[in-house]
């Protein structure tokens, strides 16, 4: 018979707990989000033998199980509810060699819980570098369970963990610290109140207000009211466990843990040297930055011209191949044309998720941290603002979720705020045909006007998030405390594995959320660019030959004729032409407003709707490019002049035109007051910096 | 005895109090503890925030929050 042990992988950031649950679940794994909260929850199968599976959570890192963040009160909370269906039959603290001392807390609290506790201690091939020698029998009898040395990076000692997690009934459940030697009076007191309850339990939940099971809620809630203590005192009585903690922490390494000093080479110092100090650190760091740019903009754009040519290719055959009728039309302009918007994105998406996967893996983010933090505080963000604004630049999605590692609300909530005005890869492709039509080729001391204008409206991004985070800084007044402790992790080189599921996991993300909406938005647009009511639609071929001057017309242009006036009456014109009124003073006409309408949704959608708005009727095949360059105005100049394209590319820069934004950001903030002011403040910024723009040029 | 946001670079000192009220108690749980010690690494471009080893543990925190910890320089 089959059995099925549940593992909760635990352990402080940067332990490498991440690629112990890799090694362990290799690509058999499954990210998604806690219910009704944005933690990324990862679970994976690893068969440990013949007859037993084992189902690996891989919770949050965290320090210890005094939450003070989300993420970690997911682990606080499942520990504590036995009736979870995830809750552990074992529990597995990973930690590393080097800050083994500080990684025992949390095993201690763990233990402490009456759960069975394995160790594992990674980065064991470390050891020789740091001068660390360990006695593992004897550091496995004093805390009372055994211990897994293992090196993901040389892929040892993981068979031995499999082994340990059969033999789990073994291990043994005796708690470490008992609780009540803290502060014997409290503790003898909560004991009378709450019989046959374990101690450190009530303590854990008295200190952090946490839920608990629906069975026993009710006894919870007694127990977070039975604050006898003021929190000043209860914070002393926490220091003081903590204290304990770790004498008992100290005696237990003091004979089985020695570091010689004289052997250690330390890597981390000299470089630190380098990549903090205060002119090469900023070079550096600068350096990297145009790195990724450059890899992002010149690398992918082979891949995206060649997607773009291939379904722009695939619609034309599936039109010539397929009888002509509404499902052929449905799925070579709805279908087709959605797809190749979304697949368009992976390659960018999976170049930033590598570099942003690299820097965090070697450490180096953690300094990016150190150096930004002072520069950026007096804009009311933190250092750890750094993160969200450079993810931005792949989406605000992940960039706004990245933001909770940031301790301050206030300087939070004001990087969420700003954090949609970088430049996010969906606008690049609005960038790029705009620039491609509107920008002349030439260039300025060698770099291309094209280039320049790009990397002008990415500047433009960052300094409007920074000048948007000064206001806010100014206007709100939330009083919160300083919460900045980064931890400065040693150097590491990456680990490929780590490297291609971070890769692989987020290019699905996004292809699956991010493209279900593109997709069923592609359609709902071809539905509306395809049917109209009234006489004018269904009758426009009609109309347009009884037009004087039809008969002169030759069969194929009578026809573009025709698809234009349907288009016209069709209900997505009818809705364009409604708010032409009001962005005719940007410079953009009816079907400009269709694709802004549409692309309220998402921003990617501006050029998919374009495209799928010039396709209609047309059978060239030809690419988006260059349909959209023939468009017209009345008079019969080019549409997409530079007036007109600057200020299509300004509104793009500052407008909230993304749902999923708006979206998460209730999601993070808990209030739809906060994503409101965002989408009002946003649109309202881009409405009258594009007509100022337009009214200058034009 | 002084705060820890006075020490200077490669200073040694041993920590004698912290603010419990005040300070974040993830440093504390990293061994900012009375009687550990800790060493200024370097000091962010700008003067904050400050690197430092506390008790073998190296992490980054701002001056305000180093103004909570009181310390005793050794050498």
């Amino acid at each position: 018979m089959n059995k099925v042990l549940n593992v909760a992988l635990i352990g402080n950031p940067n332990t490498g707990k991440t690629s112990v649950f890799n090694a362990l679940t290799g690509l058999n794994q499954k990210v998604g989000n806690y219910p009704g909260i944005t933690v990324e929850k990862k679970q994976g199968i690893c068969r440990l033998n013949r007859t037993t599976k084992a189902h690996i959570i891989d919770l949050p890192g965290t320090y210890s199980l005094n939450a003070s963040s989300m993420d970690e009160s997911v682990v606080v909370e499942l520990l504590l509810n036995r009736n979870d269906k995830d809750f552990p039959d074992v529990a597995v603290v990973v930690s590393d060699i080097e800050n083994l001392k500080r990684n025992l807390l949390l095993f201690t609290q763990i233990k402490d819980l009456e759960i069975p506790t394995l160790l594992v201690i990674n980065m064991s091939d470390q050891m020789k570098r740091k001068g660390i020698s360990l006695d593992i029998e004897r550091l496995e009898e004093k805390l009372g369970t055994k211990i897994a040395l293992i090196s993901t990076r040389e892929q040892s000692g993981i068979d031995q963990l499999k082994e340990f997690l059969i033999d789990y009934r073994q291990l043994s459940v005796q708690a470490i610290i008992p609780i009540s030697s803290i502060d014997t009076d409290y503790f003898s007191n909560l004991a009378t109140v709450f019989p046959n309850q374990s101690l450190y339990k009530l303590w854990l939940v008295i200190t952090q207000d946490i839920n608990f099971t629906k069975l026993e809620r009710q006894k919870i809630e007694d127990a977070t009211n039975y604050k006898t203590q003021s929190e000043s005192q209860l914070k002393r009585l926490q220091q003081k466990e903590t204290i304990k903690r770790y004498q008992f922490i100290n005696t237990a390494l003091k004979e089985t843990y020695t570091v010689d000093r004289e052997k250690a080479t330390d890597y981390r110092s000299r470089l630190d040297r380098v990549l903090i100090h205060r002119f090469w650190g900023y070079v550096i760091f600068f350096m990297i930055l145009l790195t990724i740019f450059q890899v992002l903009f010149n690398w992918s754009s082979i891949p995206m011209d060649f997607i773009d040519e291939s379904f722009s290719r695939l619609s034309e055959a599936t039109k010539a191949k397929l009888p002509p009728g509404v499902f052929t039309n449905l799925l070579s302009e709805g279908i087709i044309a959605g797809l190749g918007g979304i697949i368009i994105f992976i390659p960018q998406i999976a170049f930033l998720f590598l570099f942003i996967s690299v820097l965090e893996e070697t450490g180096y983010m953690s300094r990016v941290v150190f150096l930004m933090d002072r520069g950026l505080r007096r804009y009311g963000l933190s250092g750890k603002s750094v993160i969200p604004l450079i993810s931005g630049t792949a989406c605000a999605i992940p960039a706004v979720m990245a933001t909770r590692n940031i301790e301050n609300w206030k300087e939070r909530l004001i990087t969420i705020l700003v954090t949609p005005f970088t430049t996010c890869s969906a606008r690049l492709p609005v960038y790029l045909i705009l620039i491609s039509l509107v920008i002349p080729q030439g260039s300025f001391m060698g770099f291309g006007y094209q280039g320049l204008t790009l990397m002008g409206l990415y500047l433009l991004g960052f300094g409007m998030a920074i000048f948007s985070a000064a206001i806010l800084n100014r206007i709100l007044h939330i009083p919160s405390k300083t919460y900045f402790v980064v931890e400065m992790p040693d150097y590491k080189l990456p680990l490929l594995k780590n490297v291609i599921i971070t890769v692989v996991e987020k290019t699905k993300a996004f292809v699956l959320e991010a493209g279900k909406i593109i997709l069923a938005i592609s359609i709902l647009l071809w539905v509306m660019a395809s049917y109209g009511p009234g006489e004018k639609f269904t009758k426009a071929d009609q109309i347009v030959q009884q037009h004087p001057g039809a008969a002169t017309f030759s069969p194929e242009q009578l026809e573009i004729e025709i698809a234009a006036y349907k288009l016209e009456h069709s209900f997505i014109g009818i809705l364009g032409k409604s708010i032409e009124p009001v962005i005719a003073p940007l410079g953009f006409d009816w079907k400009i407003g269709i694709a802004l309408i549409s692309s309220f949704a998402a921003r990617e959608v501006f050029v998919g709707t374009l495209a799928t708005i010039y396709s209609v009727g047309n059978d060239q095949g030809e690419t988006i490019k260059n349909r959209m360059a023939a468009e017209t105005k009345a008079n019969g100049a080019p549409l997409f002049d530079l007036p007109t394209g600057v200020s299509l590319m300004l509104f793009y820069a500052f407008a909230m035109q993304c749902m999923s934004t708006l979206a998460i950001v209730k999601k993070e903030t808990n209030s739809w007051r906060w994503p409101l002011i965002q989408l009002v403040g946003m649109t309202f910024i881009a409405y009258i910096s594009s007509l100022v723009c337009y009214q200058l040029l034009a | 005895m002084t705060t820890l946001d006075q020490i200077v670079k490669n200073q040694l000192a041993k920590i004698i109090a912290v603010d419990t009220d005040k300070l974040p108690f993830k440093l504390i749980e990293m061994g900012c503890l009375p009687g550990n010690k800790v060493q200024l690494k370097q000091l962010a471009p700008l003067k904050d925030p400050m690197y430092l080893v506390i008790d073998g543990c190296h992490l980054a925190i701002r001056k305000e929050t180093a103004k909570h910890i009181s310390i005793e320089i050794i050498e």
